[in-house]
């Protein structure tokens, strides 16, 4: 094994003229790790891709070691690392989604149909949050809902590559009519945290992201925490079937913004984190022009807000693994405890929320506790915004009382079944929730109902499914969603979901092993994607045994 | 009544259900743990008491009451009342799904002979796996020390965070997603072509083999293991020999309070020189009418042309008898070079044979050329020349102050405590001339000229006089001549040294105020301090930095000399030094000199001996006519090597001591084959105070004894009646003599392998931090010693117009007599070359990786160029460890008046594109590991 005399010190060094475009890039942007993310999104629009030499000039213009920025860059989907030798991607990219409510759309039949040559390259995406126009393809940043291989084609040779701005209440109107008078009126000492606090617990409302924490109790929690506090706003919405966020966002963004400053009012906090994931193109920009008119002419004194922007992790949506991501890290959860609520983003106590949370915070307050928790069906309380999608006559975000229960749902709200479809199963809580038959179509949806039936509602997705579509198949979608998106931290979500998948291939499933298999996943994973991932394999052999034997 | 504080609450022991048992457990003590005392195993794989619990494998998942999920027994700590179960129906069918998981994915061949996941998956009766297995990566053999087999990967992060966190060598990553995750170095790269500087750390924390010694190393069944110390630098790191038909197969890191199990390249990779074709197994003489001369051409392979073999009693007698005539004719014309890289107990009977033996104190040894100017500017300051902190307290500063230090390279353990409290938000500064990879890690780089360390170390006095950042009352309590440095300090504002140092003067007011003001700052020096014309200039402002702001005598600030060697410490302890006796007791002190007459029974010489150059000029001039070298190498080690070789040359008879035929014993007239480090046993003493001993491991090749046998019988045949026949009544006659270890016992050191001096009375614990209540000067006071600007002695100008940086690099270590022939060590780094800033190099018009030649007033060399943007502009470094472009031909042999140390860090250099190729020493050039391994 002779060696010859190395010309260089150990390893990559950064290349001199790499080293200058990652500076004219980065201008007088701040080096910190935190932005590492931030950056790593700068040279990846500007190139299309990050080549090894960018990556090696980063990390010595951020003085962070080579590793630490390739297995950042190579953690998400939105980078596209490329070696050296390796040929950069085509200046265009199609990214088809085969997300479950897509998937029944057809997404599998435009993933074979597309095809523009060299200069553009059509790929299969998770689920990119518009499922009530499925099938959706994204050209460039440009989502197409009920996407036909002529109107992609159409947009790709068109060059329509940008999301079209959406209509929404802007700073001007929301202010007019009486926008941000609330947490005006709380910084004048006209309201109590306190108030304002009891008036959340008494209204039952509870985190929109899936895990239901009473809001009220939990800004109690963090507030009683030392200072610095931090906030983190989650806007990863990921959860295939949910977008109701997005769909807030697209609306009526002020309302969640003051909703987010009285919550960080009433917890004490000093700085908040906006996380938004990067499939929501459209949704940055609304925010990042809405945010600078909020800074420009503020209703009253603002905390630092900051927008980080995801790159394609539906972990992200798992509350540590978003704080890690807003670090500039891997989005891998961590351990509890400790809580985030104690030891959060920068290791500070954070109160973290889900959009749809902070979304309700002022209507609420101004209509009373009581508005809030008079609404609900079948002895539940309170509003849910479903988003429904699949074999519907109308899909889209349905406010709808806690506790109905889905066939109120499809009739009362979604028009009915597509014609020709009849309600087979249904998704009562996206990917994670399980697959329920028909026959559980009377049960009420709301936290905690669904648990003996071995499902949950999370985040309220309700996808629907009819004769023609098979929950075996809609499980294996759902189990090979969970295998591309596990973070790859602990054995039995890394190993689990690809050992799960492989079986959930076979015609017959080896029901006994999956089963034990599905077992040790949800008791022994760190995180709620590997605990829930197995739900939709179990609820099948459960429901729709006839469908794996 | 007196209230308990919340914290102490917290940390008071529990009580909690374990198997349905009450044990008593801590609020600090992971329930893996608890479970481990109370002797319930419980399945783990990414658990490692050496690292941060990490939780992933959840190979070790417990059932709590009340909670929905299982939890990792390895992030949990139990609480008040818990009921914990590990090995339910539930716990187990976790346990065993892990590692079924994991096994489904292990491949068919092992790379150890104890992968885990197999131990475990016995110990839980987990059968065959009932999944298919993923595809498998291919196998990584690009490193000449580590195979990297990630087919028995389990993901489990041991190696991420043990190059991370532990090492913070930072070149593992987990990149990747899913089960797509992947350990990388850098970004995928090969490992052998990656930044890893192969401390093979990760391959000690792999608990499935998928990292592993190379050439299968691992799979060797073992005979015994024996525990030492690291026989390269100062740092001392604890270690196991593991050893199979006498030969070292492996190394790993032991716990021992400098290294808590770490180790580096050499330590780790760098043992197998030992078993090295060229080892010396039989006594040689010089053949009658073969002569010596500087320019010699070493042939270590093939010495018969020069050297026949001898009896061990004929070479002893010849030896002996050649000092003795000398000696009958005028004992000052004999001198001795012993070694820091033997043990204490050679290097106190070696002085003891000079000044018993020869009756001079002509004694000395490499320490004259690393810290000789550290330790007299201590000496002359606080009258104490080791370390007052020991490097691991780093931890408790608030501030680190690292100048003219490379400890990545030199002291590679020691830099991870460095940046380990870096990492936990302690502010590193570090300056020097060349950035190095701390800088990294800094809170601020200071790049200053070379040779201007005072520059910079006044303007930070000043400005911390200016300011008022002073502690007064230490000052006035346990100093004098504050006022002598005051005056000096006016000259030297930050805003006039800055155009001289090339720091701007509002970095050197930052900096200073940084360390002033701090809780506690530790400074740590290496040779960019020390080898200088004014190398003592420079430690006596360090001095002056900690006394003036009372950032001494405390956990976490002090002052840190790293010591380069194993021994050197020690040596100098031990008496291996021309002015004093063991202890650093003076020659020239009555009290002293009688102390040592009575000890050892006879009169004793009050001269003050020479140093190494002064021997070496005197050897040139022929008023040294006979010497005795154990273990070094002048003959590369010293500067102005033309000087140095014609010297030896003009010896009228040199017996040199060695385990190889170095280029120093290549002019000897008697070569006495000795032992290498793990074929003796010993005592050495790290740059913390700690006295470690080293044990046997293997049986010496040949002929080749012990050194303290071959000192012994050279002294017998000298005239003294000495009887030693082990270390330990060499030690015992050392502690009778030096009142800093009298209280450590040779029992104890068996027992504990480490103890810190001062140690006084047996039993006690040693003093990590010393200094504490008072100096050990007559008055308990510390001395300000201004100091003002003095240049290099030589300059660049127009025919000479760079600067030359001499040094060492991480793989070799001093001459490279032993690390070129470790085959590892000399795979990593098997040709010389010089280190020049890529700007620099494209002017010369070469490219990186071509022949440049190097040429100063005395020599000229020809290298390889490395382009390195670290070097600073108009500078080239070069490693002094290549005899075929030894670096000491071209270096000024100009003194520190104090330390009498050369100017290793600073001569004018002429650098030209092309040049000859260098020649072939015999050893090394990337061919070592074919020489040992075939």
């Amino acid at each position: 094994m002779k060696r010859k005399v190395r010309p260089r010190p150990k390893g990559r060094t950064a290349d001199p003229q790499a080293l200058e475009d990652v500076r004219a890039l980065l201008g007088d942007a701040p080096r910190r790790r935190d932005l590492l993310i931030e950056h790593l999104h700068r040279i990846n629009d500007r190139y299309g891709y990050l080549s090894a030499a960018h990556l090696a000039a980063l990390a010595e213009e951020m003085r962070l070691a080579l590793a630490e920025v390739y297995e950042v860059a190579t953690f998400y989907h939105h980078f596209e690392v490329v070696k050296e030798g390796e040929a950069p991607p085509p200046a265009l990219t199609v990214r088809v989604c085969d997300s479950i409510a897509c998937d029944l759309a057809g997404a599998q039949s435009l993933l074979q149909n597309l095809a523009f040559g060299k200069e553009v390259r059509v790929i299969a995406a998770p689920c990119v949050g518009r499922c009530e126009v499925a099938p959706c393809v994204v050209v460039g940043q440009n989502p197409v809902g009920n996407a036909s291989v002529a109107a992609v084609k159409a947009a790709v040779d068109q060059k329509q590559l940008k999301c079209p701005e959406p209509e929404y209440v802007d700073y001007a109107q929301y202010r007019k009519h009486g926008g941000y008078g609330l947490i005006a009126d709380c910084l004048a000492g006209k309201r109590t945290r306190e108030e304002i606090t009891k008036i959340m617990e008494d209204s039952g409302l509870r985190g929109l992201g899936g895990a239901g924490f009473p809001a009220g109790r939990k800004w109690r929690i963090v507030a009683a925490e030392p200072e610095p506090r931090l906030m983190a706003l989650n806007i990863d919405e990921g959860e295939p079937g949910t977008f109701k966020d997005r769909w807030y966002l697209e609306r009526d963004p002020h309302r969640f913004l003051e909703g987010m400053l009285v919550a960080a009012w009433c917890a004490g906090v000093g700085e908040i984190y906006i996380y938004l994931r990067d499939e929501y193109a459209g949704c940055r920009a609304v925010l990042e022009k809405e945010l600078l008119k909020l800074k420009k002419d503020p209703p009253c004194a603002l905390p630092p807000i900051h927008v980080r922007r995801g790159a394609g992790a539906y972990i992200c949506g798992e509350e540590s693994a978003m704080i890690e991501s807003i670090e500039g890290k891997r989005g891998m959860p961590r351990l509890r405890p400790p809580y985030v609520a104690q030891v959060g983003l920068f290791n500070r106590p954070t109160l973290e929320h889900n959009l749809e949370t902070v979304y309700w915070v002022r209507q609420i307050v101004e209509r009373g506790a009581a508005w809030f928790a008079g609404h609900g069906r079948n002895g539940r309380k309170g509003l849910r915004s479903f988003s429904v999608s699949g074999r519907v006559k109308q899909p889209g975000v349905h406010l709808a009382p806690a506790g109905i229960t889905v066939r109120e749902l499809i009739d009362e709200y979604c028009g009915g079944m597509l014609d020709g479809h009849q309600f087979y199963a249904y998704l009562p809580g996206g990917a994670s929730g399980g697959i329920l038959p028909a026959a559980k179509g009377d049960v009420p949806l709301d936290f905690d109902t669904l648990q003996p039936y071995g499902s949950f509602i999370g985040s309220a997705a309700v996808v629907i499914l009819s004769q023609r579509d098979s929950a075996a198949a809609a499980a294996a979608n759902l189990m090979k969603f969970f295998h591309e998106e596990s973070c790859g931290k602990c054995t039995p979500c890394r190993v689990g979901t690809a050992k799960a998948l492989a079986l959930m291939g076979e015609s017959k499933w080896n029901q006994p092993l999956l089963g034990e298999l599905s077992q040790a996943m949800m008791d022994a994973s760190i995180c709620g994607l590997g605990q829930a991932a197995p739900n939709p394999a179990l609820t099948v052999m459960k429901y729709f045994p006839q469908e794996v034997q | 009544m007196e209230r308990v504080t919340r914290e102490q609450v917290a940390m008071m022991p529990i009580e909690f259900k374990l198997n349905g048992q009450t044990v008593v457990g801590r609020p600090d003590e992971l329930i893996i743990e608890t479970a481990r005392r109370h002797g319930i195993s419980i399945p783990h794989l990414c658990y490692t008491r050496t690292l941060r619990p990490d939780g992933n494998c959840r190979a070790c998942v417990v059932e709590v009451k009340g909670e929905r999920a299982l939890a990792p027994s390895c992030c949990r700590f139990p609480t008040q009342g818990m009921e914990v179960t590990t090995d339910s129906a539930r716990a187990l069918a976790s346990q065993k799904m892990v590692l079924e998981l994991l096994l489904a994915d292990m491949p068919e061949h092992e790379y150890t002979l104890n992968n885990k996941v197999d131990v475990w998956a016995r110990n839980l009766k987990v059968g065959k796996p009932r999944f298919k297995s993923r595809v498998q990566p291919k196998a990584d053999l690009s490193h000449p020390a580590m195979a990297v087999n990630l087919d028995a990967c389990i993901q489990c992060t041991r190696c991420v965070r043990a190059c991370r966190e532990e090492q913070v060598n930072d070149v593992i990553g987990y990149a990747g997603r899913g089960d797509h995750s992947k350990i990388v170095f850098d970004f995928d790269d090969p490992m052998g072509e990656s930044t890893c500087v192969a401390c093979g750390e990760c391959v000690q924390a792999c608990p499935t083999g998928a990292l592993m010694p190379a050439r299968d190393a691992g799979l060797q069944a073992i005979d015994k293991q024996v525990d030492s110390v690291c026989p390269f630098c100062g740092v001392g790191c604890l270690l196991t020999y593991h050893v199979k038909e006498n030969k070292i197969q492996f190394v790993t890191g032991k716990d021992g309070p400098s290294n808590h199990g770490r180790l580096c390249v050499k330590g780790r990779y760098g043992f197998d020189y030992a078993h090295h074709p060229h080892r010396l197994t039989k006594p040689l003489i010089r053949k009658e009418g073969v002569g010596k001369s500087a320019d010699f051409v070493v042939d270590p392979g093939n010495w018969s042309g020069v050297f026949r073999e001898a009896s061990w009693e004929e070479a002893l007698e010849l030896a002996a008898s050649g000092l003795k005539r000398i000696k009958d004719k005028d004992p000052y014309a004999l001198a001795g070079f012993g070694s820091a890289k033997g043990s204490n107990e050679e290097a106190y009977l070696f002085q003891k044979l000079v000044r018993t033996g020869f009756g001079t104190n002509n004694v000395d040894h490499c320490t004259r050329l690393c810290h000789a100017s550290s330790v007299a500017a201590l000496m002359e300051g606080i009258n104490s020349g080791a370390v007052s902190n020991q490097v691991n307290d780093v931890q408790n500063a608030e501030v680190i102050f690292l100048i003219g230090a490379n400890p990545t390279s030199n002291h590679p353990v020691a830099a991870t405590w460095m940046k380990n409290a870096a990492k936990n938000g302690v502010k590193l500064i570090v300056a020097d001339p060349r950035r190095n990879e701390l800088a990294r890690h800094a809170t601020q780089f200071l790049q200053f000229k070379p040779d201007t360390d005072v520059a910079l170390l006044n303007a930070m006095i000043h400005s911390i006089i200016a300011e008022d950042l002073v502690d007064k009352k230490f000052i006035a309590d346990r100093t004098s001549g504050f006022e002598a440095l005051k005056e000096n300090a006016k000259n030297f504002s930050p805003e006039k040294m800055a155009p001289v140092c090339g720091v701007p003067a509002q970095t050197i007011r930052e900096v200073a105020r940084l360390y002033a003001t701090s809780k506690a700052s530790m400074i740590l020096w290496g040779m960019g301090i020390s080898q200088h014309v004014h190398g003592t200039d420079n430690a006596r402002c360090l001095i002056a930095l900690t006394l003036m702001t009372g950032q001494i005598g405390r956990p976490g600030t002090g002052l840190h000399p790293l010591r380069g060697q194993n021994n050197v410490q020690g040596a100098s302890d031990s008496g291996l030094i021309p002015m004093v006796f063991p202890d650093y007791q003076r020659v020239d002190h009555p009290d002293a000199n009688q102390r040592f007459e009575k000890l050892w029974g006879m009169a004793l010489d009050k001269k003050p001996g020479l140093t190494v150059v002064e021997i070496m000029n005197a050897a040139y001039d022929g008023s040294i006519r006979g010497m005795y070298i154990m273990g070094e190498n002048p003959a590369m080690s010293d500067p102005d090597l033309e000087h140095a070789r014609t010297a030896m040359a003009r010896l009228e008879h040199l017996v040199v001591q060695d385990i190889f035929l170095t280029e120093t014993a290549y002019l000897a007239d008697v070569v006495l084959p000795a032992t290498a480090w793990p074929e003796k046993e010993g005592t050495v003493t790290n740059t913390d105070r700690m006295v470690q001993l080293g044990r046997r491991a293997l049986k010496a090749p040949g002929e080749a004894r012990e050194d303290l046998w071959i000192i012994v019988e050279l002294a017998k045949r000298l005239g003294l009646s000495w009887n030693y026949s082990h270390p330990r009544e060499v030690f015992d006659e050392m502690r009778s003599c030096m009142d800093s270890i009298k209280g450590i016992t040779w029992e104890r050191l068996e027992r504990d392998s480490s103890v810190t001096y001062p140690c006084e009375n047996e039993g006690d614990p040693g003093q990590p931090v010393v200094f504490q209540t008072h100096f050990p000067t007559a008055t308990g006071r510390a001395k300000f010693v201004p100091a003002d600007l003095i240049g290099a002695a030589e300059r660049p100008d127009r025919d000479y117009p760079m600067v030359l940086i001499t040094g060492r690099q991480l793989e070799h270590w001093h001459t490279g007599a032993i690390t070129r022939r470790s085959g590892v060590l000399d795979a990593i780094e098997p040709e010389p070359v010089a280190s020049l800033h890529p700007l620099d190099l494209a002017a010369l018009g070469a490219k990186p990786g071509e022949l440049v030649t190097v040429e100063s007033r005395r020599g000229k060399i020809a290298l390889y160029a490395r382009a390195d943007d670290g070097t600073p502009r108009g500078a080239v470094f070069i490693p002094f460890c290549y005899y075929e472009a030894a670096a000491n031909e071209l270096t000024n042999p100009a003194l520190d008046p104090f330390g009498k140390i050369p100017e290793f860090k600073y001569c004018a250099v002429r650098v030209t594109r092309g040049g000859q190729r260098p020649g072939d020493p015999g050893y090394g050039k990337g061919r070592t590991l074919g020489e040992l391994y075939g």
